[in-house]
């Protein structure tokens, strides 16, 4: 490229970690900010370039109605769309008010709640404009930020794994936990990326990197279910981070109703 | 310069999360403040509900990606007061240093990359880096020291994995964090040297009369347990918080805004309220470096809170190299088990950015039946405000431009972190 592309970060409903992970990126930072031209980063800076922008990573999810009108505005800004993070790809953990009464909600936490605007739902980026790649993860992994990057720098498509946490485990010959403690562990349907820190930590998968490609959670509760594993459990294991990406949802959903009905 | 004028920022940078400030002015006169979170709301207080007590520490992470610590910590502290369970000395200090690895992390990242600018005349870091590149070299080579006392610890540095309610899924193992050591050492002589550096910054003369709150505790500087105290007087436990602090939802604000009882006067949290009501608890080393940095403590300039932070980074290293030092084994049991049961708990912990409470009820199907959190910067907001209405009418000879940027700096003296919707912020100041 002749000229160093352009790059715009971009916050909806979050906490913050994905867009922090590129500060994160220690020894990355300071090339990262030598090959792109950081034209639009509020947290790290006061400038702030007008688009259009040859890349934009969004982070965070839609949840006001004012949201829903600012990604459109910024998908026309952005050549190249990254969402970032589970809010971004899922809904985030605030996706949760999906299946609850917003206004319940609201007044549990806020004494005037004439006072705050808030959509019913916490919905990803892709509902709503065309997203180009998404980043994963809650957080996101920051080699996979500077991949990404230096992927797009060059024109060429990044390189992310698409298989299930359980190979990565493998690899690194970490002792099942689902086999070893008869525990529940998302790691068989979740994608990989975390670098197996969970079960390397001997405990269960929660699948922050949200369901793998094909993956078939709903089979793999009922399995866990026939195991004993009580069902509401396995209900609050699928509803966190990614509780609303489909598959999750989906298995989430089914299961609850099997423990409505028993 | 006319006597009614209007200024306006649309997003202040340099802060975590989103917020606007509006300042209405009237001649010299400051009419008008208020902080304005646009920030989405998330709702976590009610959506803890009905979670498991297990899961409670991995949800509340997740408020905040950079001081998940604090709000993991804060949690866990609650709920085994809830449980009734005790926790092993060892657990103790290994929290403790996984507190350190996060106030490394997060300060250094607002001292070097959010807030020297300000006072180096640069509008980011990643500008500053231009002119002082070792700086900014040195201070990213200490945040990852922080992150990877985060990552050996807790699993990873954003959302650490490795920490539940009764301690830890995994100890650490004795070697991997021996391992540190070195790296330690340079940075805690790399911290020194920076604090002198931070030192010589021209800090604008703003006295307030600050009611500092923070921990404090007998035999340690305030991380995880302690006594809140304040300037004022104030000594409590942290189940007498609600008693003596509340919160009040303002019309301009996704966050809440606390205040002090009996008044509803603003106080402040944070470095500088911990450095002044705490000194002499901080390690040798830090201690030292406070006393010779050129400030007087308990100091009422809100300026020097990089000083403050700087000093904390100090004591952050010495702790840590000494917790590793005395980690000769890994404890025979990495956390205390318990059964779910009811019953209340609450507990106050010190994120980076101050005084961080926390109370949670546990219902008959030992479930969360009630949470609630209060985070640093709502307990700040109030304090923002008057400190602006304090500075503003003495920046008002310069150009609006100016003016605007000094009321950015001032805010960043509190490091605000405002993403966790219970957060904040766009600077607009009209002058009429």
């Amino acid at each position: 490229m002749a000229t160093k592309p352009s790059l715009a970060v971009f916050k909806f409903a979050s906490c913050d970690g994905c867009q922090l992970s590129l500060l994160d990126a220690e020894d990355e930072l300071l090339a990262v900010a030598g090959a792109v031209d950081i034209a639009y980063f509020l947290e790290a800076r006061t400038q702030q370039v007008g688009g259009p922008y040859d890349i934009g990573l969004v982070e965070g999810s839609i949840t006001t109605p004012h949201d829903a009108e600012r990604i459109q505005e910024i998908r026309k800004q952005c050549r190249f769309l990254v969402s970032i993070g589970a809010c971004a790809t899922a809904g985030g953990i605030q996706s949760l008010k999906n299946w609850a009464d917003v206004n319940d909600f609201i007044h549990r936490v806020y004494a005037h709640p004439e006072y705050i605007k808030t959509l019913s739902t916490s919905t990803p980026i892709a509902d709503h404009v065309k997203v180009d790649i998404e980043l994963r993860g809650c957080p996101i992994n920051k080699y996979q930020l500077v991949e990404l990057i230096t992927a797009l720098v060059h024109g060429r498509k990044p390189r992310f794994p698409s298989y299930a946490v359980c190979v990565e485990c493998k690899r690194r010959q970490v002792v099942c936990v689902a086999v070893a403690q008869g525990i529940a562990c998302l790691g068989p349907v979740t994608q990989a990326g975390c670098g197996v820190i969970c079960p390397a930590f001997n405990r269960d998968c929660y699948g922050c990197f949200g369901p793998k490609e094909n993956s078939n959670p709903n089979s793999l509760v009922q399995h866990d279910a026939a195991n004993g594993i009580p069902r509401d459990h396995l209900v609050r294991l699928l509803r966190n981070f990614n509780a609303g990406a489909s598959e999750f949802r989906l298995a989430s959903d089914h299961m609850e109703r099997s423990v409505s009905q028993s | 310069m006319p006597a009614n004028r209007t200024f306006e920022v649309k997003a202040l940078s340099r802060v975590e999360g989103e917020g606007a400030l509006y300042v209405k002015l009237k001649g010299d006169r400051v009419e008008h403040v208020e902080l304005n979170i646009y920030e989405p709301p998330r709702f976590f207080e009610s959506f803890l509900r009905g979670r498991a007590i297990h899961e409670v520490p991995d949800i509340t992470a997740r408020i905040c990606g950079i001081c998940p610590v604090a709000y993991q910590m804060s949690s866990c502290h609650a709920l085994e007061k809830a449980l009734g369970i005790a926790t092993s000395p060892e657990i103790r200090s290994l929290r403790r240093l996984l507190y350190c690895g996060e106030w490394i992390e997060s300060h250094v990242l607002h001292m070097f990359l959010l807030h020297a600018p300000d006072f180096l005349g640069y509008e980011s870091g990643i500008s500053m880096a231009a002119d002082h590149r070792e700086v900014v070299e040195k201070a990213l080579r200490m945040k990852k020291l922080g992150n990877e006392l985060l990552e050996v610890l807790g699993g990873r540095a954003i959302h650490p994995i490795n920490v539940t309610v009764g301690g830890f899924y995994r100890a650490p193992n004795v070697g991997s964090l021996k391992k540190l050591i070195p790296d330690l050492e340079w940075g805690l002589g790399t911290a020194e040297e920076m604090l002198r550096l931070v030192a010589t910054f021209e800090f604008p003369d703003l006295e307030m009369d600050y009611d500092c709150v923070s921990l404090k505790h007998h035999a340690e500087y305030p991380l995880n347990e302690g006594r809140i105290i304040s300037t004022s007087g104030l000594d409590i436990e942290p189940e007498e918080y609600e008693g003596h602090f509340e919160e009040h939802h303002m019309p301009q604000s996704t966050a809440l805004h606390s205040v002090k009882l009996p008044e509803g006067t603003s106080y402040l949290v944070g470095p500088l309220a911990r450095v002044n009501l705490c000194s002499d608890q901080l390690f040798p080393q830090a201690k030292q470096a406070a006393e010779s940095c050129g400030i007087a403590w308990p100091s009422r300039n809100n300026f020097h809170s990089i000083v403050a932070r700087g000093i904390e980074v100090i004591h952050a290293f010495e702790e840590a190299i000494d917790i590793i030092r005395n980690y000769n084994a890994e404890p025979a049991r990495s956390r205390a088990p318990y059964t779910p049961h009811p019953g209340t708990g609450c507990h106050a912990t010190e994120a980076p950015r101050g005084l961080i409470w926390h109370r949670y009820r546990i219902g008959n199907d030992g479930l969360i039946a009630e949470a609630k959190i209060v985070p640093p910067t709502s307990q700040n907001q109030g304090q923002i405000e008057n400190d602006l209405r304090a500075y503003v009418p003495r920046i008002l000879g310069y150009d609006d431009a100016v003016a605007t940027k000094k009321c950015e700096h001032m805010i960043r003296n509190y490091d605000p972190c405002i993403s966790c919707s219970t957060h904040f912020l766009d600077l607009r100041i009209e002058r009429t």
